[in-house]
């Protein structure tokens, strides 16, 4: 993996989402004590138990997309504060924390590369960018990416990492749903193949908008996909969840998914698949 | 009728009014009942037009509001409901069928809440499962089929967050619904007529024009939702209900919304004729609009109405 330098592919210095410091760390599910160099050369997944930690955005570009490709896009389009909204903190605050913390511009990053050759547009969410939320600017991107892959004429994929829609931006947020569903239609009515990729956690109004609208939705092993979260859940019906529940491996069985891929074979399915449509 | 806390000095005013007409047999107290008419008129003015959004929540709230069924009965003639999914079941929460609007024939398709706790169970409280969804694309998919507009009417606390819900695609199934109908070659007028509560509300909200009620809500969550994720607590849904901007007041600044229907003094559960009455002749005019477009441009238009939403600075 000689090209997993951050550096090459034009983009901050991000760090992994969820690596807390030092040298080891412990996985999280069968408790391992991994090496981190040995992690990250696995693709931050645990090589005993196939558990898959979460990982920021970059990371998935520089799995999938070829060295030098990736051209990020569209990075002028900032959040704003249109409600004035306020709970215990100011959003325009949230949005601050959520810029140091990351160093990324919002929860989503879209740009144009090229996985074996072959040219896509890419969207890809940041979990750690206020939960990965949806709001305007999360939906616009996605919109223009789609638009990209539509001119283009290359295919689309978004990876998804989300809570579900940003409450700060609430009704305008919500509109991001029939926002991305439609230029999905779109891409379908022209023939431009849609890819969505599933990783932990997807819920709420980004699983119930363009994330189960793939023509082919790829799911990674072990991760947590639904619309209501679990806990909302348990509260309703004041019953303890079967296991596994919302779980890729659950969720495949009940026909919402294609297929599942793990992190290290992502980027050989991925040309396979987008290989197929060409 | 169950009366809110904000409601009460106009009733006090109202009972004092009657002690004075019951006077009116023995003295003549005409000046001071007309007094006490323009006394309440004005209050009422004050009142209604001063609510805080929670309020608002609250009169959305109201078990008296006219639901789906009461409009589909009262303004269109010739309902027939349509039952199942003709997959797995048929959802009690969202209904829908053939009505005419005028000479039109339309597909109405609407989330429905119960009354009593009977009906309410049967119901769902208006929260539909994944079948609801899939067999409003039914209805829209035959109103396409024989070129007939649809009218959609929203009014859910949420789509039903359960097991089996998730087990039949809840969000696929809501996914698909904002995807049909950004595509469907036929008129689409959507009217928030009560709650309408996040995903569970947008799953039949795309549309043409997009008309809200006077006090109906609509947003991403609920404020007690929102309360309680954002502040840990349940208690703080008044100040959840003020950020969220859930009012039709708010919506329509952001042209999330298209028009208010404004509501029978005190909201739509104090006199349900007129309310009928109000609505009918503007969905016609409505109807009547949307109809001279050509289906190519709607489809157009429909899709770049909805791209343009959001707020950010670029
Ligand atoms: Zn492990």
């Amino acid at each position: 993996m000689a090209w997993f330098v951050r550096s090459k592919q034009n983009i901050e210095d991000a760090k992994p989402a969820y690596m807390p410091d030092g040298l080891w760390t412990k996985c999280p599910t069968c408790g391992e004590m991994i090496y981190k160099k040995q992690l990250e050369e696995n693709y931050y997944v645990c090589y005993k138990c196939n558990y898959h930690f979460r990982i920021s955005g970059f990371d998935y570009i520089n799995y999938i997309i070829d060295e030098n490709t990736f051209k990020e896009t569209h990075t002028q389009i900032k959040s704003t504060d249109p409600l004035h909204f306020e709970d215990t903190k100011k959003y325009p605050d949230r949005l601050e924390e959520a810029y140091k913390k990351t160093s990324l511009n919002e929860a989503v990053t879209t740009g144009i590369g090229k996985v074996n050759g072959k040219e896509i547009s890419v969207a890809v969410m940041n979990f750690n960018f206020i939960g990965g939320s949806m709001g305007s600017v999360v939906g616009e991107k996605i919109f223009r990416a789609a638009k990209d892959a539509l001119q283009k004429k290359i295919p689309f994929l978004i990876i998804s990492a989300s809570g579900g829609a940003r409450m700060q931006e609430a009704a305008l947020s919500l509109m991001q749903m029939p926002k991305t569903a439609a230029i999905i239609a779109e891409l379908g009515n022209n023939q431009i193949p849609y890819i969505s990729l599933l990783t932990d956690p997807t819920t709420g109004g980004v699983t119930a908008s363009f994330a189960m609208l793939g023509d082919i939705n790829i799911a990674e092993p072990g991760a947590l996909i639904g619309f209501a979260g679990p806990r909302v859940i348990e509260q309703t019906i004041r019953k303890k969840l079967p296991q596994n529940f919302q779980r890729t491996e659950t969720v495949i069985e009940t026909g919402f998914i294609d297929l599942i891929v793990s992190r290290q074979n992502l980027k050989e399915q991925l040309f396979k698949i987008i290989n197929w449509f060409s | 009728m169950q009366i809110f806390d904000f409601e009460k000095p106009i009733i006090e005013l109202e009972q004092k009014l009657e002690e004075i007409r019951s006077l009116t047999g023995t003295i003549d107290m005409s000046k001071e009942v007309k007094e006490f008419e323009g006394k309440i008129l004005d209050l009422k003015h004050n009142i209604y037009n001063n609510l805080t959004r929670w309020q608002k929540v609250q009169i959305a709230r109201h078990p008296d509001r006219p639901y789906s069924l009461d409009y589909f009965t009262n303004i269109f003639e010739d309902f027939t409901e349509l039952h199942g999914d003709r997959k797995f079941a048929d959802d009690k929460a969202i209904i829908g069928g053939f009505a005419k609007l005028e000479n039109h024939s339309v597909m109405v398709v609407g989330q429905q809440k119960g009354r009593s706790t009977k009906d309410n169970l049967y119901r769902n409280f208006g929260m539909s499962n994944p079948d609801g969804y899939r067999k409003a694309a039914r209805l829209f998919k035959l109103a396409e089929k024989f070129n007939k507009p649809i009218i959609t009417f929203i009014d859910t606390p949420g789509a039903f967050p359960g097991i089996e819900a998730e087990e039949r695609g809840q969000a696929e199934a809501i996914a698909t619904n904002m995807m049909l109908m950004s595509d469907l070659k036929v008129p689409i007028i959507v009217v928030i007529i009560g709650e309408g509560a996040s995903g569970g509300a947008i799953g039949i909200g795309v549309g043409d024009r997009i008309l809200m009620f006077q006090f109906a809500w609509y947003s991403v969550i609920s404020p007690e939702s929102c309360s309680s994720i954002l502040w840990r607590s349940w208690d703080f849904k008044e100040q959840a209900a003020e950020a969220l901007k859930l009012s039709a007041d708010d919506l329509i600044q952001f042209n999330i919304i298209d028009r208010i229907i404004p509501e029978p003094v005190g909201g739509a559960h104090k006199n349900q004729d007129e309310m009928f009455k109000i609505l009918k002749p503007i969905l016609i005019q409505e109807l009547n609009e949307l109809l001279k477009i050509k289906p190519d441009k709607l489809v157009k238009q429909r899709k770049e109405k909805f791209y343009k939403m959001g707020v950010w600075e670029e």
